[in-house]
């Protein structure tokens, strides 16, 4: 069968079961358009600024376990994808990105709309390709694909000139692809999982800690099964919550800057570290220096073995699939004889009591301001805990995390590595077209929904009922909170003016927008939002207390020990 | 330490700067990088001197591996190996220079590959040291140019590198 260049992308992509594309058409893609246009199995997501478009497809996929994918022109649009592309590669989302570019003869002349757009995003994505010759985006999309989705995920880019797009020749979508330089290892070494297993049976202060590697290897059960076998204490990063269900009593809460005193505490003082799917990263393990001054023994588990011993020594290493190592894990212990160490568990539990008695995760209710906190609790209850919510980055991101307790993955998205404004929204979106069924919403702030505001407008187009709960304390909120602790109160900048009646603004894009300020109307509003309105987007914009911070708190630079409980601490 | 590392990669265009990229991005040295197709043309072999503590050189080689493209990482200098570098020098050579030159390039067993009656081009191969030996024993004031390669290096008896 011979097609056009064009035909082909469609092609490969209903082959791989694409259902949306999140894009934005431009002069370098137009023949990709006129092929999306003359078919419908593939249906597009028009955005109205490809940032989004990006950001979108990554929700659609971290919400599921397909590859986004999303299509942006050459140049401009190129350059505004950077963002969401780099947004997903430090989360490890896979993606696949199809930019248009200048004719073959065109590239290297400074065309219009030209940027070297593999050079731009070489050290963003998993791999990306130039293809030069229409005979090779057969294979240069299935190799795409098989990239984004498996090792460690990741976005992968394929930029396509505008005449390659529109030359034609025979088509046939390859079945298999292998490349000699890419072979992931996923079955971790069972030698290893020996050493490790002995190691976590011989443990007296055990502790287990997860990251988004747990939730990207869909090993959410391996991960309870294992937990609840061995009967140790467990902790989720922030990429990783919902891996092991928040309300059990084995969960510690979330490690790190704003994580429970008694999972910091615990990560510090175990002496047995199982370490899933996590990467050690500075907001979750402190000071490295100071982590390493307590000696214990790390079991690392990760896909990446570029992950293992990077920021920490590990002493017993095991490349693998998360779900793959697990399961062996699982199985070695229930064949062996051995079990944990009941007088020793029992004492460091007894321990780890006492430090959740110091009940860090608390906050002063008000009748008279909305308290952030407050906010997500009531989301909690109003969507009975089992909400998709996406957030943005800052504060309120941190309270989501914290108060909204996350029973099972892909529900929690966000920004965890690159910690962009502006994903919330389109997220949601994303998160909203691959689970129709389900409740989304996108806890913000004043400033980062503004980051991709013009989202209202696709929202509105696509149909996209989901729920905004807007913190509004009028401040870049974790900005204006480090300016207070460290920089003697001097709020350089951080404040937000001219802020927009965000009600009336979502009213103007045919939303419902409604404006909270009371502490008693808060439930109301996120009832009426979700019943009365459910099938509408629903803009609350909540006036909560300007002067409330996140804690507890680990300064940057401190150990995890360190650690302000509340305001009262400093 | 100084490291030699030597890889494989698929011989397209823009795998160089995949290298090159990551060394700039993550900090790491490079003393010198050579490449050049291997006897399959489609994969290259590079090699990479570089400094670095003992987890810096075990993250660079992760790190090379990660790299899509790139298809097998050895630090060869992890064991018995064999460095050589090619240097051309092209030197002022007049008057009594013109025998001392050439008496020095044969101690160094060096050859003089273009003259003219003003000059030598002088082409060494050897390891960084017997190159920067031959450059130290020439008067610096007759030094016109010097281009040097870049080491290039292999593992001795046993030891491969190939698919």
């Amino acid at each position: 069968m011979v097609l056009s260049g064009a035909e082909i992308v469609i092609r490969c992509l209903q082959e791989e079961k694409v259902e949306y594309v999140f894009g934005y058409p431009g002069g370098a893609v137009l023949f990709l358009y006129d092929a999306l246009f003359q078919q419908e199995t593939v249906r597009h997501v028009l955005v109205r600024h490809e940032q989004a478009a990006v950001h979108a497809a990554d929700g659609f996929a971290r919400s599921t376990e397909k590859v986004g994918v999303a299509l942006v022109t050459s140049g401009p649009g190129a350059t505004n994808a950077v963002t969401g592309i780099a947004t997903a590669y430090c989360d490890s989302i896979p993606m696949v990105i199809i930019s248009g570019q200048v004719p073959v003869a065109a590239i290297g002349q400074d065309a219009f709309q030209e940027v070297d757009t593999v050079g731009i995003t070489r050290p963003c994505v998993k791999h990306n390709f130039l293809v030069r010759d229409v005979r090779d985006i057969a294979a240069t999309m299935k190799k795409a694909f098989h990239l984004a989705r498996t090792g460690r995920p990741g976005p992968v880019l394929v930029d396509i000139p505008k005449d390659v797009s529109m030359q034609r020749c025979e088509y046939e979508y390859p079945k298999e692809i292998s490349m000699r330089s890419y072979n992931p290892v996923t079955k971790g070494h069972s030698g290893q999982i020996k050493k490790a297993v002995q190691l976590l049976l011989e443990a007296k202060r055990p502790m287990i800690y997860t990251g988004g590697g747990v939730v990207l290897s869909n090993a959410a059960e391996q991960l309870v099964k294992l937990t609840r076998l061995l009967g140790y204490p467990i902790t989720n990063t922030l990429m990783g919550l919902g891996g092991y269900p928040s309300s059990d009593r084995q969960f510690l809460g979330m490690p790190g800057m704003h994580g429970t005193f008694e999972a910091n505490m615990a990560m510090h003082y175990s002496d047995v570290l199982l370490a899933v799917g996590a990467r050690f990263d500075d907001r979750v393990i402190g000071n490295p220096a100071h982590f390493a001054e307590e000696p214990r023994k790390i079991i690392h588990v990760d896909i990446d073995p570029s992950s293992i011993s990077k920021r920490v020594r590990v002493d017993t290493p095991i490349v693998g699939d998360v779900k793959e190592v697990l399961d062996e894990m699982i199985r070695q212990i229930e064949s062996g004889e051995a079990r944990p160490n009941p007088e020793a568990l029992a004492s460091w539990w007894k321990q780890i009591e006492q430090w959740r008695e110091r009940k860090c995760m608390v906050y002063k209710n008000s009748d008279e301001i909305i308290k952030p906190q407050f906010v997500i609790q009531k989301l909690w209850e109003v969507t009975g805990g089992d909400a998709i919510v996406t957030s943005d980055v800052g504060q309120h991101q941190m309270w989501a995390a914290q108060y909204y307790g996350f029973d099972k993955p892909r529900r929690w998205l966000n920004s965890g590595g690159l910690g962009t404004m502006g994903v919330g929204m389109p997220y949601a979106m994303g998160a909203k077209l691959a689970n129709p069924d389900m409740q989304v919403a996108c806890v913000t702030g004043e400033a980062s929904i503004q980051m991709n505001i013009q989202e209202l407008s696709t929202c509105k187009q696509f149909r996209l009922p989901i729920k905004i709960c807007n913190l509004n304390n009028r401040y870049l909120g974790m900005v204006r909170q480090w300016q207070e602790l460290f920089h003697g109160g001097r709020y350089s900048e951080s404040y937000m003016d001219s802020l927009p009646d965000f009600a009336k603004l979502a009213e103007s894009y045919g939303h419902v927008g409604i404006r909270v300020d009371r502490p008693a109307d808060v439930e109301g509003a996120l009832r009426e939002a979700f019943t009365t309105h459910k099938d509408e987007l629903v803009f609350l914009d909540f006036q909560i207390d300007q002067t409330e911070n996140v804690y507890p708190m680990v300064q940057g630079g401190k150990g995890l020990t360190e650690m302000i409980l509340s305001a009262e601490d400093l | 330490m100084r490291h030699v590392i030597s890889l494989l990669i698929e011989n397209e265009s823009g795998a160089l700067s995949r290298v090159s990229g990551l060394f700039s991005a993550r900090g790491y040295n490079i003393e010198s990088l050579t490449v050049a197709p291997t006897e399959d043309f489609s994969m290259s072999r590079m090699t990479i001197v570089t400094t670095g503590s003992d987890e810096i050189i075990e993250q660079i080689t992760k790190q090379l591996n990660k790299l899509v493209e790139v298809v097998k990482v050895v630090d060869i200098s992890e064991a018995a190996h064999i460095e050589r570098e090619l240097m051309l020098v092209k030197v002022r050579a007049t008057g009594k220079d013109r025998e001392e030159i050439k008496r020095t390039a044969d101690i160094f067993r060096a050859r003089i590959i273009d003259v003219t009656d003003a000059s030598y081009v002088v082409e060494l191969t050897g390891n960084q040291g017997k190159l920067d030996a031959f450059i130290g024993a020439i008067d610096p004031a007759l030094i016109l140019e010097t281009v040097r390669s870049g080491v290039c290096g292999i593992g001795r008896g046993d030891r491969v590198l190939k698919v």
